[in-house]
Parts: C-alpha cells; sequence; structure tokens
C-alpha cells in the first residue's frame, strides 16, 4: 500500500518582474504555476522539464527556501498526521525541516570556502541538539565514510575537493539530520559522466540503507529511467504528464513528453528513432501563451489547443495511473 | 602482483602530491600572494616602524612633547633635536612621535568603527532585503550626501572640538560606504547553495549572516578599511591645519602642521612642517600599499 510523504496543492511561485525608477511590480514571472503532485514514501520521483521551467522553484518551495505565493504543501508523518507546511510560523518548521533535505545542483558553490567541512556542518547538528562536539565529530565521520570518503577529510576546505567530493560532502549535509525526504536537484549534472554514475550507485544505496525518499530533479530524462519510480515532466511551470517511468518510455502520451524521449542519444544505431525538434525557445513563463503553454511549439497543435487550456486528467496504460494534460489524448479518462 | 620501479616512483611521487596538495590551506596563498608584491611589503615595513615608534615614543626620545622650553626655541635641526624646535621650544620630532598615536589611532579607530557599523547594518540588511533594506539604503545615503566640514563646523560650535567629536563625525560619514560594500556582496552571497542550505536547516538568520556569510564578504572590506584609514588621517590633518580638528593642545600630526599657517613659520623654519608633512604622506602611502596588496592578493579573479 502506497502512503504519501508529501501532497502538493495547487502549488503557486510567483516572482514579482520589477522595472522603472520607482521599483514597480509590472508583471510576474509564474515559475511554478499549481502544480498537484503526491509524493509517496519510499519511491523516487522524477521531475523534468526543460531549464527554467521551474523544477529548482518548486523543490525550493517545498523546503519553504522560496515562499509559495498560493498552495498547499502538506507532509504526511509516518504515523498518519499531516501538516500544512506553507501556513506554518517559521519557527514551527523547525521539526520538518529535519526531515526535508535539499542537496544542490552547483557543486563549486554549495560549500562555504571559509569553514572546513565539520566547521559548516556543525551548526545544524548543533540546533538540533546534538551538543557534545566528539558526538558532531562521530556523525559526520561516520556519514562521511558512508559516502566513500575518509574521516579525516572533515578538516580541509572545500576547495581541496574535486566536484565529485564536493557532491558527495552536499549528500553528508543533507543527511546529517536523518531526513525523510531529499530533493536531489540536478545532484550530478555538474559532474563528469563516469563520476555521475558513481553518485548516483551512491545515492541509490543510501536511499535503500536510510530508507529515503528522493525528489529526483533532472533535465536529462536519459538517467531517470533507471532511477526514478514515477517521474513528472514539467513544462512552463506546471505539470503535463505524470506516470511511472516506463510507461513514460513506452507509452507517452503528451507531445512534449514524446519530444524530450526523442532528443534522448540512443546508443544502440539500428533502433532508428524520429527525433522531434522542438522548434523556437521555451516561452517567456511572465507572460505564458494562452491556451496550451505549449502549443506555439507542438507539432501536434489543433485549434483547440490555442484558446482552450488543458486540464492534468487520468488515464490509465499498462494498467498504472498515468497523468497528462493534451486535448488530443483518445484514451477513455478515469475519474 | 608485482610492482615494478616505476610503479613505485609513481606511487611515491602520488603520495608526496597527495600530502602536499592537501596541505597548502588558503590563507598560506593569500599571504604568499601578498609578500611577493614589493610595494605592500615595503609599506607594511615602514607602517609598522613607524606604529611602533608611535607607541614606544617615550623610550625613544628624552623630551616631552608638551613641556615649553624657552630657551631652545626655534632651533634648526640637530644631534640633539633631530627635527628642531618649534615656537615654544618643544622638540619636533618627540611631537610628531606623540602626534602619531593620536592620528593613527584616529584613522584607524574610525576606520575600524564606521567598517563595524556598516557591516552590521550592510550584512543584516543586504541578507534580509525587503523594506529594511529599503530603509537602511536610504539612510546612507543622507549620511553621505552629508557635507563633512559643515557638520564638523556644526558639532564645534554646539560641543566644541574634541578627540571624540572628530571620530564621531568620521564614523557618521563613514560607515556609509562600508555599509554599501558589505550589502552589495552579501546580496550576491545570499544566492550561494551553502548559504541556501543553511536556511534548509533553519538556522538563524544571525547565525547565517554574521558566522557564515560574513567571512566571504570581509577581504573587500579589509581593503575599505586600510584606504579610509588613511583618508580619516588626511582629513584629521586637514582639519587640525584648519584648527577645527583635535584641540590645539593635543599633539597631532595635523596639529604639528598647524604652525605652517604663519607665512613666517612657512618662510623661514622648514623643519616645523616639513617633516611631520612628510611622515603624514610617507604613512599615508605605505597604507594605501597594503591595501593594494591585499586586493590583489584576495582577489579572486585574479589568482594566478
Ligand atoms: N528569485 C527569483 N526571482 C525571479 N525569478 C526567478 C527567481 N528564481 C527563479 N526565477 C525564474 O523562475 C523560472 C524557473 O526557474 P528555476 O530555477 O526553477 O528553473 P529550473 O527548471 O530549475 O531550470 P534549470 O534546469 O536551469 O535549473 C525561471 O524563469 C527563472 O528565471
Ligand atoms: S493540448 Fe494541443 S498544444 Fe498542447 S500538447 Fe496537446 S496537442 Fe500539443
Ligand atoms: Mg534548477
Amino acid at each position: 500500500m502506497k502512503k504519501e510523504i508529501l501532497k502538493l496543492r495547487d502549488v503557486k511561485v510567483y516572482f514579482p518582474v520589477k522595472a522603472g525608477v520607482f521599483n514597480r511590480t509590472v508583471g510576474h514571472v509564474m515559475a511554478v504555476d499549481g502544480v498537484d503532485l503526491d509524493i509517496y514514501r519510499g519511491e523516487v520521483l522524477g521531475l523534468a522539464g526543460e531549464s527554467g521551467c521551474g523544477k529548482t522553484t518548486l523543490g525550493k518551495a517545498i523546503l519553504r527556501l522560496v515562499e509559495p505565493t498560493n498552495g498547499e504543501v502538506t507532509y504526511v508523518s509516518k504515523e498518519d498526521d499531516e501538516t500544512e507546511l506553507t501556513s506554518l510560523e517559521k519557527k514551527d518548521m523547525d521539526p520538518f525541516r529535519k526531515k526535508l533535505q535539499i542537496v544542490f545542483q552547483d557543486p563549486h558553490s554549495s560549500l562555504n570556502p571559509s569553514f572546513t567541512i565539520f566547521g559548516s556542518l556543525q551548526d545544524p547538528l548543533k540546533k538540533f541538539g546534538v551538543n557534545s562536539k566528539e558526538e558532531r565529530r562521530k556523525i559526520i565521520g561516520d556519514l562521511l565514510e558512508a559516502v566513500n570518503m575518509r574521516r579525516e577529510y572533515m578538516d580541509r576546505y572545500p576547495h581541496e575537493f574535486s566536484g565529485g567530493q564536493r557532491q558527495r560532502i552536499g549528500i553528508v549535509r543533507a543527511l546529517c539530520l536523518d531526513p525523510e525526504l531529499i530533493v536531489c536537484d540536478e545532484a550530478v549534472s555538474a559532474l563528469d559522466v563516469s563520476i555521475q554514475a558513481q553518485v548516483l550507485q551512491l545515492l541509490m544505496q543510501l536511499k535503500k540503507d536510510n530508507n529515503l525518499t528522493y525528489l529526483f530533479i533532472t533535465h536529462d530524462l536519459s538517467v531517470t529511467e533507471y532511477l526514478c519510480d514515477r517521474i513528472a515532466v514539467m513544462y512552463l511551470g506546471r505539470i503535463v504528464e505524470l506516470c511511472d517511468s516506463e510507461d513514460l518510455y513506452k507509452n507517452t502520451l503528451h507531445p512534449y513528453s514524446e519530444a524530450l524521449i526523442s532528443a534522448i542519444p540512443v546508443a544502440d544505431l539500428d533502433k532508428k528513432t524520429k527525433r522531434i525538434v522542438l522548434e523556437g525557445d521555451v516561452p517567456s513563463p511572465v507572460n505564458p501563451p494562452k491556451g496550451c503553454p505549449f502549443h506555439p511549439r507542438c507539432p501536434k497543435a489543433k485549434d483547440i489547443c490555442k484558446t482552450e487550456v488543458p486540464t492534468l486528467k487520468k488515464y490509465s496504460t499498462n494498467g498504472n495511473e498515468h497523468y497528462a494534460s493534451c486535448h488530443l489524448i483518445d484514451l477513455p479518462e478515469i475519474s | 602482483m608485482v610492482k615494478t620501479s616505476l610503479d613505485r616512483k609513481f606511487d611515491q611521487i602520488k603520495k608526496r602530491e597527495e600530502e602536499k596538495s592537501f596541505s597548502i590551506k588558503k590563507r598560506s596563498r593569500i599571504v604568499s600572494k601578498f609578500l611577493n608584491n614589493r610595494l605592500a611589503v615595503v609599506g607594511l615595513i615602514i607602517f609598522t616602524i613607524i606604529i611602533l615608534a608611535s607607541l614606544f615614543a617615550p623610550l625613544l626620545s628624552p623630551y616631552d612633547p608638551m613641556r615649553v622650553d624657552l630657551r631652545s626655541m626655534r632651533q634648526a635641526p640637530s644631534f640633539d633635536h633631530w627635527f628642531g624646535t618649534d615656537s615654544t621650544g618643544r622638540d619636533v620630532f618627540t611631537r610628531v612621535l606623540f602626534g602619531g598615536r593620536v592620528s593613527i589611532f584616529i584613522g584607524l579607530g574610525s576606520a575600524i568603527l564606521s567598517a563595524v557599523v556598516g557591516i552590521a547594518v550592510g550584512c543584516y540588511a543586504g541578507y534580509k532585503g525587503g523594506w529594511i533594506d529599503v530603509i537602511a539604503l536610504r539612510i546612507s545615503e543622507i549620511f553621505m550626501s552629508f557635507p563633512q566640514i559643515i557638520l564638523v563646523l556644526l558639532l564645534v560650535s554646539i560641543t566644541g572640538q574634541s578627540l571624540f567629536n572628530l571620530m564621531a563625525i568620521f564614523i557618521l560619514t563613514g560607515w556609509g560606504g562600508m555599509y554599501r560594500l558589505a550589502r552589495a556582496r552579501m546580496l550576491s552571497l545570499r544566492e550561494e547553495e551553502y548559504v541556501q542550505a543553511l536556511r534548509s536547516f533553519g538556522l538563524s538568520t544571525f547565525t547565517i549572516c554574521y558566522k557564515h556569510m560574513l567571512p566571504n564578504a570581509l577581504s573587500p572590506i579589509m581593503v575599505n578599511i586600510t584606504l579610509s584609514t588613511a583618508m580619516f588621517i588626511l582629513t584629521e590633518a586637514g582639519l587640525s591645519f584648519l584648527g577645527l580638528g583635535v584641540p590645539l593642545n593635543i599633539p597631532t600630526w595635523g596639529n604639528i602642521l598647524n604652525v605652517a599657517q604663519d607665512i613666517l613659520i612657512l618662510q623661514n623654519y622648514w623643519w616645523m612642517w616639513g617633516p611631520v608633512g612628510l611622515v603624514i604622506s610617507v604613512f599615508v602611502l605605505c597604507v594605501n600599499f597594503i591595501g593594494d596588496g591585499l586586493r590583489d592578493s584576495t582577489d579572486p579573479s585574479q589568482q594566478g
């Protein structure tokens, strides 16, 4: 039986666009524009989409690193207690900050250059009640070993480490309070391919050892297939398709996902796939197109797409739930 | 597997590299870069000499900087009086040494205190943003656009001349620059991912901005402190020369220079103003060299 750990309802994050001498708000960047999403305990949920579609912002909104403009983020504990996070006072967030953590994209800015690893990791531990220094050193040392690094590294400065090592230290930081859900924001994109594989393997190992749930953000659909249980595809701040990862590749419903998948390089030369090239850039999230936000670039667009916004509907493929938002899907909708 | 001699050599090289690359600390790189800058090193040496000489003035000179000695008025430099004596027979060299104490204290003290104020406000406002930032920015603009000399005149006429007043004015007009510098650094630092990570733990604003972010904003601030020290020393000298600075009975470099207002002295007794003028110039120059050296050695974009 699948149980939720996090429920997002109509989450929106708008950033004001300011201009002019008086710094007036002239519009909004709709970075995340109405996302409904359930994340289940113990799963790896992939979140894919082009650059700028709001993946990072959604991840940050979950941790309240940016304040959602609208919507609800509900945390469900192991004992099924539900807590709505966005309405909590800052200080009441603390117990949930332990449960929700994040690993960042850029290994170069993710560690404080002025502190040793221990120096920058000890404050969070102190805050959450690990009062003796020996104990803090032990926790960090153990975690360093868990990510295949030496204990002694905790007394070194970030500039002494390679990108892959820094990323593993970032993982240590996310793990140090024993979280339940980790948002991995393109945790491996900045690394060499060979090191990517290493870090991914490590992440999966840690997931197994610590019963973690991952929200795995990526712009690269070739990685997600093997890692993720389910995948959500995002476009211009909205989720356009959400299904089991196998179904996404075999029974693609949304034209945008189709285009993304066709762009994955294939090693097998005999297997000819037609590559769908998307024309034009991602439209500005300040002025998203009317109707289906994807219609200016969609190879299948019809007249209805220009006027009516498709909603995320539930279908069934392969006996699994499969959500997609497109007018042209000829499968029976499931209520 | 049998290790060939080549293998062993590689092992050794690898081992050495590991040890070496891990023993180099960030600080030492900055220090060595600073030491490579000749001007900065010369500046630092002369700066240290002048400061030590001022601190240990009583050991270096047998005279009292305040004692009037009418038998030895306006004597030219000699073995007894290196810089000669002034109109009331006081030893000018001694006065320059003791004057250095006050002048450097004012310059360095004002620079450090305005940095403390500027950093305290700038870090918090820059990190927090929002209305706090807007208000702090406007206030700093008001203070920075206030003409220093009018403030000095005002305060002197209201409360009289004093060392404390002068420093207060320097700090009031000087913190704005430091504030802006600190704020600008914080604005760019707060988007760094390590700051986001700290926030995701819900650490307090104070811990995040003063403990974790500030060290990364310090190097431009250090440079600015040295440069403003030089500026404050010059301003003190200028104001004291005009008779608006530190009360005349306290020897400062500016007050010693004050005698040059008299055209007679300016023309006939060069030793009463020449040496002290030179000391001021040299000191200010040295401080500027140090500042430049610091800037070059801490600027990450110039890392070689
Ligand atoms: N603090 C902010 N202020 C204003 N606009 C922002 C801010 N953060 C993000 N945005 C905008 O929101 C949109 C979504 O950004 P986001 O970083 O979430 O994209 P992303 O999907 O993570 O992209 P990438 O793959 O490049 O990381 C972008 O158009 C971006 O310019
Ligand atoms: S609704 Fe129309 S434009 Fe949008 S994805 Fe479907 S076919 Fe393309
Ligand atoms: Mg991103």
